[in-house]
């Protein structure tokens, strides 16, 4: 395996667990449901995004045939994360759950 | 370099499941704790993926794929039973 397949995987793997985080950092710290909804739904399709085209990559260069379930994974995440938050979304709303307003104060 | 780059990924997606699973445990109402699952089940499938490359095999990603497909069908079942009071009518 060359130096700049490592690089490009090394470097995917991690921009992916980055997302990853950044999307969990949202879930848990924002104040309403709809936010809480709205962080880990773009996050998440970008993270596991990038982890499964690292997964690609390195099946390709490593075993000379690129892992097509990488692929399946990026597809199915793809059309799958929007569709859930909209149902999830329609439950909260049907649930009428309290929806965050920012204070007079500005706290 | 794969190896140590990995093992962050590791680390790092186990610090966001940790995060995950705390919004599980303290959701104010169940719609959070679905949104809670919906993200482990997405971080468990990038760290399936992560480990998969660490360990060179190809049997983990499949693992992923099943893993991505059911947590689907698990966060659509939650929120139809949420909207409906039924899964299957």
């Amino acid at each position: 395996m060359n130096v700049a397949g490592e690089v490009m995987v090394s470097a995917l793997v991690v921009l992916g667990s980055l997302f990853c985080l950044l999307g969990s950092i949202g879930l848990a710290r924002l104040p309403d449901v709809f936010m809480r909804l709205h962080g880990p739904g773009k996050a998440t399709t970008l993270g596991v995004g990038c982890v499964a085209l690292a997964s690609v990559i390195y099946s390709s260069l490593r075993l000379g045939s690129p892992a097509l379930d990488g692929l399946l994974i990026i597809l199915f995440v793809a059309i799958t994360t929007p569709v859930s938050a909209h149902l999830v979304a329609k439950a909260a709303l049907h649930r009428r759950l309290p929806q965050w307003r920012r204070d007079r104060d500005g706290s | 370099m794969i190896v140590a780059a990995t093992n962050l990924a590791l680390a790092l997606l186990g610090v966001a499941m940790m995060l995950a699973f705390w919004r599980l445990l303290r959701g104010p109402d169940i719609v959070d704790r679905v949104v809670a699952i919906d993200m482990l089940y997405v971080n468990a499938c990038a760290m399936l993926l992560a480990y998969g490359i660490r360990m060179d095999s190809l049997l983990h990603f499949e693992a992923a794929l099943i893993i991505a497909m059911l947590g689907f069908l698990t966060t659509a079942a939650f929120a139809k039973f949420l909207l409906r009071g039924d899964i299957i009518e």
